[in-house]
């Protein structure tokens, strides 16, 4: 079986303009980046991936999950983790209660539940943090409590949409081995949009330039 | 609301034409038409609608051009947003019989001049409430219509970038209130003109406020179409119907004379922005000042009046010209307040009935939008206009009709539904933009996180959007509680609210016992608002992201 993120001929056009042509694996624990300009269709790769792509776009190829084809899949059944820039911690719950909306409903239990997301915590050196209003976190604890949050869903890939853009430089470099030192670890395939060059150094996989 | 609104208009147009089996009408013909031009106060009834609407709408129109021109984005502006909810939020009939209150020949007004400067130690016989000209009417709908258009008008700004194109104007030498007119205002009032056309048919063809501030001999043309409608002499209803379709086409004919000054007016600013005049800032200065003096009268005239009900409720004896009361009591509220509690029940349960479907359908059509990738079109934003743009009295005569027709007459559920009819458009109005402005990447988070569609719903966007959701109920609850004509029409008579009870109060001239079911119906209206803004405070006090969301 195929393991990793594969494309298969895929192509992403909106009306006459073709914005993507990719063919290729990503392997797990391996990077791909994507380079282009804004407005350059970076984040359209990213949407059809996660199955939100807006229908003005046209998109034909395959995308394989694991040998899995993931289209005609709802966003929720592909199993496929993202960052944005922001967050996007759910401001009206707790870290804690933002950590157990990502973790797998098949762990049962409220006490094994508060463990996993006690440990969740404590790997990012977060511990005792769950009961805490994320709106009072600084930007790298957000960003790490994000990133927890989609590795408790147990993601088979990890997508990176300009996802340190926001962080100064010293937090950036941190967080950003932080991120691909897990995903290395946990051999997810990960897939970064960017137009920054230093996370595509970072990153020290493929580099497409798209745009 | 295409349905509804359609088919009461058919249902009006048929007794119109003679056409009514249940009182012998069974031929098609003109006579209901004869009858009414043979009613002596019609054309003045008719040139007073007209001339009322027109009137009101301008007035309120110009005020908030001219705040919004002169004030928008400055900490006064802030002030004004704020009290917009509360303002709005007060029922038609309470505002229009706080301000009979006031400017009634023995009201406070008057009362606060007197004897000193006016030597008056009786109430003067004057004509100032219910004036023949309407101008007291006029003054009523302004203070409710320059709330609202204001609301409007500021969702509207939020998305024209009002701050830059001033900027822009202010750096190439215009001033203020010319610039805005000359850059905002273009944009703004594309937008807002939806909203102007439902205030100027409100205007024309409003019963409530009417009744309580507008002329009596004759009244205007929709007063007069329902007074015919709740006569007991039954023919009177093919004279009624004629009318409800006349009520029709002279809005219309409003909605065309208004289209025609705003071409007049667009061709002769074209002209006076091609002319590139920079403006005087003295002049300009001038106007916003005058512009904020009259909507903070127009505000002071509801609060006042309000006032004015709760010091006329507690009132023992009150002889003209004191300013006060001799002594305030409990007495009124013991007479009347054990037979509020019926009305107040009704108004509670119809209320609720009518808002918490409008928020279901609003609620679905919304999350439909969302989940199928649709875009809503401007010809549906007409659709959800419709019911406010129709003249109540020409479709609701219909909808009772059918009514009858499908078994439902006089009951509460043929209430709940018409006003069902019109709280739906403001629900959905009010909840759509916060709604729709939602960062769709939180919903490819939580899905991406593996959360289905509903549990997306219900577990991040629901309680993210609490106080958009909590307020749209609260303008749909308080635009139930103001209804009068549905009420009274629909219900026939047996289906009786705060506000049919308050309205029915206004003949009888006792001011103890409106200042009651005035306070009450605005109660009604009031409670909402303030625990929608309170509830989501209390229960995200906790969570410093939500305090603006």
């Amino acid at each position: 079986m195929a393991e990793g993120l594969r494309f298969e001929h895929l192509t992403i056009a909106l009306g006459a303009d073709r914005l993507i042509a990719l063919d290729c694996t990503v392997g797990p624990g391996e990077v791909l980046t994507v380079m282009g300009p804004s407005g350059s269709g970076k984040s359209t790769l990213l949407a059809a991936i996660t199955g939100t792509l807006d229908p003005a776009f046209a998109m034909t190829g395959r995308i394989r999950l694991d040998g899995q084809d993931l289209s005609g899949l709802p966003t929720e059944a592909r199993r496929v983790g993202i960052l944005f820039q922001d967050e996007y911690l759910f401001p009206h719950l707790s870290v804690g209660a933002n950590l157990a909306f990502g973790l797998k409903p098949e762990v049962r239990g409220r006490a094994a539940r508060r463990a996993r997301i006690e440990a969740a915590l404590a790997e990012v050196e977060l511990a005792g943090f769950a009961d805490r209003d994320p709106a009072t976190l600084s930007g790298g604890q957000r960003a790490r409590v994000a990133l927890q949050r989609m590795l408790l869903s147990e993601p088979r890939a990890l997508l990176l949409d300009e996802a340190f853009s926001k962080l100064d430089t010293g937090l950036r470099a941190q967080v950003r081995a932080l991120v691909f030192d897990t995903a290395r670890h946990r051999a997810l395939p990960v897939l970064q949009v960017t137009h920054d060059h230093s996370d595509a150094e970072a990153a020290g996989g493929e580099v497409v330039t798209v745009g | 609301m295409l349905g509804p609104v359609l088919a009461g208009l058919l249902g009006t147009l048929a007794p119109a034409l003679g056409y009514m089996p249940a009182l012998g009408g069974t031929g098609v013909s003109l006579a209901p038409f004869e009858q009414l031009f043979a009613w002596p106060g019609l054309p003045r009834a008719v040139a007073l609608s007209l001339g009322v609407g027109l009137a009101a709408t301008a007035v309120s129109l110009a005020i908030v051009v001219l705040i919004c021109a002169g004030w928008a984005g400055t900490r006064t502006f802030g002030m004004i947003e704020r009290l917009l909810s509360p303002l709005l939020s007060v029922p038609h009939a309470a505002a229009a019989f706080g301000l009979a209150f006031l400017i009634a020949p023995s009201g406070w007004i008057v009362r606060g001049l007197s004897p000193w400067g006016t030597g008056w130690e009786q109430p003067p016989d004057l004509l100032i409430l219910q004036d023949p000209a309407g101008l007291s009417l006029i003054f009523g709908l302004v203070t409710k219509e320059v709330p609202f258009l204001l609301l409007m008008t500021l969702a509207a700004l939020s998305q024209a970038r009002p701050g830059q194109s001033l900027r822009m104007a202010q750096a190439l030498g215009y001033a203020r209130v010319t610039g805005w007119l000359k850059t905002v205002f273009p944009l703004v009032y594309r937008q807002i003109r939806l909203p102007v056309y439902a205030v100027l048919a409100f205007s024309m063809s409003v019963v409530d406020v009417a009744i309580i501030l507008g002329p009596n001999t004759p009244p205007t043309l929709a007063v007069q179409v329902v007074r015919w409608m709740s006569d007991p002499d039954l023919t009177l209803r093919f004279q009624a119907a004629a009318g409800a379709v006349l009520q029709l086409g002279l809005v219309l004919a409003g909605l065309g004379l208004w289209r025609l000054l705003e071409l007049a007016v667009a061709r002769a600013g074209r002209a006076w922005i091609a002319r590139g005049g920079r403006g005087r800032r003295g002049a300009g200065h001038a106007l916003r000042l005058g512009a904020l003096v009259l909507g903070a009268l127009a505000a002071l005239a509801v609060i006042a009046g309000l006032g004015g009900q709760v010091v006329w409720s507690f009132a023992g004896l009150w002889q003209f010209p004191d300013l006060l009361p001799d002594g305030f009591t409990l007495r009124n509220w013991d007479r009347h307040g054990p037979r509020l509690a019926g009305p107040a029940f009704e108004t509670l349960l119809v209320a609720g009935a009518a808002t918490g479907l409008a928020l279901l359908l609003t609620l679905a059509s919304l999350e439909a939008e969302h989940r199928h990738g649709l875009r809503p079109a401007t010809r549906a934003l007409w659709l959800l206009y419709l019911p406010l743009i129709v003249p109540q009295v020409a479709f609701l005569m219909g909808f009772q009709t059918l009514s009858i027709l499908a078994g439902v007459d006089g009951g509460r559920a043929a209430v709940i539904l018409a006003h069902l009819v019109f709280v739906l458009p403001y629900v959905f109005l009010s909840l759509s933009d916060p709604w729709r402005a939602w960062d769709a990447r939180q919903d490819t988070i939580a899905r991406a996180l593996g959360a289905g569609p509903d549990r997306v719903l219900w577990a991040v966007r629901l309680p993210m959007l609490l106080r958009p959701v909590l307020i749209a109920a609260a303008v749909g609850f308080a635009v139930s509680v103001g209804q009068y004509l549905p009420t009274l029409l629909v219900g026939a008579g047996r289906v009786s609210t705060l506000t049919t009870e308050a309205v029915a109060l206004a003949a009888g001239g006792d001011r103890r016992a409106i200042g009651v079911y005035a306070l009450a119906q605005t109660a009604a209206a009031f409670a909402p608002f303030a625990l929608a803004v309170l509830l989501p405070r209390l229960a995200w006090r906790n969570r410093k992201g939500m305090r603006d969301g």
